[in-house]
């Protein structure tokens, strides 16, 4: 299977300390892949290197095999990367249609854009009745449907999606994660998925890696992940 | 009666200069969580070079359109060569090194122009027009509401209907997420800087034919009746500088009429005192977002 995106010998970190060491990882493409771990294990710091919200001290990212390190995180969005962050990152400020549209203004597909925003409002129909509810009115579960359509009006061949489940309710956590299923076998769309609802992603997920104080502790298929007890119990607790 | 018309036009007109001004400040305190202290320095900076290109050509319009667009590159160049390498982790850092612009552009322009005070021609007559044998409004103070309107206006529309005005919201408000969608936050900023100075421009422009002239120091006094219609419309809030700015306009055409001009200044500092103790956001400061 092609890889979509792959790191390299990553290290990176805040300041002179590395908080990832030396991360080997390949995403195929039209495949949703599961980053599970501990609080402090990394995996927010991946995503936001990968992102490159943080440049890396070491190693490399590609994306369909072209290095990404000279390009910067503005960039990133040209390249179909799209990168919903950890408390989902919505402008509270700004309206729903404001926040949807953000997503778009980089694109020169004028219509395709306005296209992707009316199927946004198709598939969240609680942001079509509140276009011009300020982000700051919203519930969890309204802001999380906010910023994955937001990511979804850039049409991007890669999603990184850090802790989608954070304080949702189990029942919306469950509808995310079956429209993260639709839109890979639908639109073909790569996920990256940082949870740590275990149980959760791995519902979801085609592979796994488990990572460990910033490095990877294991990688495998879902269904290996999810029936090996020793390493359940030893890097996700359950 | 007579009197309390005249004030009340007279407080509108000033105010209207305040609000212009206090708006710049919010641009920038939008932009960059900063109170731009040196916004009235670079604002005179901007009106000499306006007024001595009127001198040398005569034409007040050209000098008005250089000061604006004076304006705009010094707001830029303030921003990409000063404020953005200021660390931003106390937000003191910002305050002291916009203090030491004002030292700076101050003595600058003592040491080009003299510290002594140089007429500044208005375009229009300042004679007020009578109706009904009450004294109301000159030209130039339908010029002054004329261009604050405009100006309003103008941003209003930027901010609200167009792609640069959105990006500029966002890079505001969320800088890390707006990079992640592809905005230049970096660009943004400087655009705020830009349009804020050429906002103070303007003000500096309307406001000092009203005063002495032209000084180094001229818009110090501007600036503190600016701020705090900053601050008492709620530095969040575009829509509050300008109510902000009518408010202190009026304020201090009321208590100069009727208590004397020695007591304004103090006027403007307790109703800055009153609203902070009641509303320390300001008037029109929005209310918490929901956390769930």
């Amino acid at each position: 299977m092609t890889a979509l995106l792959e790191a390299q010998d990553l290290t990176a970190g805040y300041g002179a300390a590395p908080v990832l060491h030396d991360i080997d990882l390949a995403v195929p493409a039209q495949k949703i892949v599961a980053v599970l771990g501990a609080n402090g294990a990394g995996k927010t710091t991946l995503l936001r290197t990968l992102s490159g919200l943080i440049r890396p001290t070491r190693g490399r990212v590609l994306l369909d095999g072209a290095d990404l390190r000279a390009t910067r995180v503005e960039q990133m969005v040209h390249r179909g990367i799209a990168h919903v962050p950890e408390g989902r990152g919505v402008v509270t400020e700004l309206t729903v249609d404001e926040n949807l549209r953000l997503g778009g203004l980089w694109r020169r597909d004028k219509a395709d854009t306005k296209r992707a925003l009316d199927e946004v409002y198709e598939l969240f129909e609680p942001l079509a009745r509140r276009r011009r509810s300020p982000g700051h009115q919203l519930s969890g579960g309204e802001r999380q449907m906010l910023a994955l359509g937001r990511a979804l009006v850039g049409r991007p061949r890669l999603l990184l999606l850090d802790e989608p489940s954070l304080g949702l309710a189990p029942r919306v956590t469950a509808q995310i994660m079956a429209l993260l299923r639709t839109l890979r076998d639908d639109t073909g769309l790569t996920v990256l998925l940082v949870e740590q609802n275990v149980r959760s992603a791995l519902s979801v997920a085609d592979e796994g890696v488990v990572m460990s104080l910033g490095r990877i502790a294991a990688r495998s298929d879902a269904a290996t992940l999810r029936a090996d007890d020793e390493l359940r119990h030893a890097y996700l607790g359950f | 009666m007579d009197r309390f018309v005249f004030l009340t036009f007279d407080g509108l007109s000033r105010g209207a200069v305040y609000a212009a001004f206090a708006l710049a400040l919010v641009l920038i305190w939008r932009a960059a969580r900063i109170v731009n202290f040196a916004q009235g320095a670079m604002a005179v900076a901007t009106a000499y070079a306006g007024y001595s290109v009127s001198a040398a050509t005569g034409s007040y319009w050209l000098g008005f359109a250089v000061a604006i667009a004076g304006g705009l590159l010094l707001g830029a160049a303030v921003e990409r060569v000063v404020m953005r390498f200021v660390d931003q982790s106390s937000p003191l850092n910002g305050v002291v090194v916009a203090l030491g612009l004002v030292l700076v552009i101050q003595a600058v322009l003592g040491m080009i122009y003299g510290n002594e005070y140089r007429p500044a021609a208005a375009p229009f007559s300042r004679d007020a027009f009578e109706i009904g044998g009450i004294a109301l409004l000159s030209r130039f103070d339908l010029y002054v509401f004329a261009a604050v309107a405009s100006v309003v206006v103008l941003l209003v529309l930027l901010f609200t209907r167009t792609a640069v005005g959105l990006r500029m919201r966002a890079a505001a408000f969320a800088p890390d997420v707006s990079r992640l969608l592809g905005v230049h936050v970096g660009g943004m900023l400087t655009l705020g800087w830009a349009l804020a100075a050429a906002v103070g421009s303007l003000a500096a422009m309307l406001v000092l034919p009203t005063e002495l002239g032209l000084h180094p120091t001229a818009m110090d006094i501007v600036f503190v009746s600016s701020f705090t219609a900053a601050v008492v419309g709620g530095l969040d809030s575009p829509v509050g500088a300008v109510i902000g700015g009518l408010l202190v306009g009026l304020l201090l055409s009321y208590v100069s009429g009727y208590l004397g001009a020695t007591v304004a200044p103090m006027a403007v500092l307790i109703l800055l005192v009153v609203v902070l103790l009641g509303r320390p956001g300001g008037l029109f400061a929005k209310s918490a977002a929901r956390t769930a």
